[in-house]
């Protein structure tokens, strides 16, 4: 697991409040919405405001987040991939 | 028509202290908002992630009726009466400050005050009537009027009725359940009395 891998780890529970998680409680494979981690569309929102922030990435489609926000793997491979900060 | 309706039950949350129907149940030394809410989660045992999304309206509220329902289980007609001062200033004013950077979508969904219905709804599973008011005081003819209606229209058998006030911090919490079922009679003389009990002053 990279640093990044944790990193976004810890914003995304900080982010999203989900008090009751440790970064080792979310698996790098694991679907951040639906069954897995259970986030919700203002958690996407809350996400891609994240994206901006952390790593200057604006996404022009919002419905790019489908593809992005499927797991902590594919988040971190995108941001790895286009991030301007 | 007078004292047809009763107050099964209620719950006072001010200045660290929570009283539930005149017995002081919790009491705690924390001066700071989130961590009285929090304190409060852990006393009750919550456990709903879903809570610490929230605002502290809705916490409250959260809070609050979670000690009702748990003596008086809610039905699906089980409606919703709550008023305050403050509307949604306090969640208002966080969301108008992160626009100055990233304007938050997890903050922005709570700058309404009427959304603590829904989330009080969402966790009891609710299907009912509800209403919120902004008043200047705790208005307890406001109140009597309101619930009476939904329970002589028939359109709910019990009320979860009172005030939730949150601005700077302090918190100002009074929430009763109404129903047929004999107990305190519901008056407005009786509202004002339970809700000024234990009350230096109101939160404004």
């Amino acid at each position: 697991m990279t640093n990044l891998h944790t990193e976004l780890k810890e914003s995304i529970i900080e982010q999203l409040n989900l008090e009751d998680m440790d970064p080792a409680d979310i698996s790098n494979d694991e679907p951040l919405f639906g069954d897995g981690l259970g986030l919700d569309s203002i958690d996407a929102l809350e996400l891609i405001v994240l994206l901006e922030k952390d790593y200057g990435i604006k996404l022009t489609d919002p419905a790019q987040g489908k593809e992005i926000f499927v797991s902590i793997n594919q988040m971190a491979q995108f941001i790895e991939e286009n991030r301007t900060k | 028509m007078s004292n047809q309706f009763h107050i099964q039950n209620w719950v006072k949350i001010k200045n660290g202290k929570i009283f539930n129907s005149e017995k002081l149940i919790f009491d705690s030394s924390e001066k700071e908002l989130n961590f009285f809410l929090k304190a409060c989660y852990d006393f009750l045992d919550l456990k709903y992630p879903k809570f610490h999304k929230m605002d502290g309206l809705s916490k409250m509220g959260i809070l609050a009726s979670e000690i009702i329902f748990r003596k008086n289980k809610p039905t699906e007609d089980t409606a919703l009466v709550i008023s305050n001062n403050a509307s949604s200033l306090e969640i208002d004013r966080q969301f108008q400050e992160s626009t100055e950077t990233f304007a938050s979508p997890s903050l922005f969904v709570y700058t309404l005050p009427n959304i603590v219905l829904g989330e009080i709804s969402i966790k009891y599973k609710l299907q009912s009537e509800n209403a919120f008011f902004v008043s200047e005081d705790f208005n307890a003819k406001l109140l009597k009027d309101y619930t009476e209606s939904l329970l002589i229209s028939g359109k709910s058998h019990q009320v979860l009725s009172g005030w939730i006030d949150l601005q700077n911090g302090e918190y100002d919490v009074f929430l009763c359940l109404v129903s047929k079922e004999r107990n305190i009679p519901f008056s407005e003389e009786n509202l004002r009395k339970l809700y000024c009990a234990e009350n230096d002053k109101p939160t404004h």
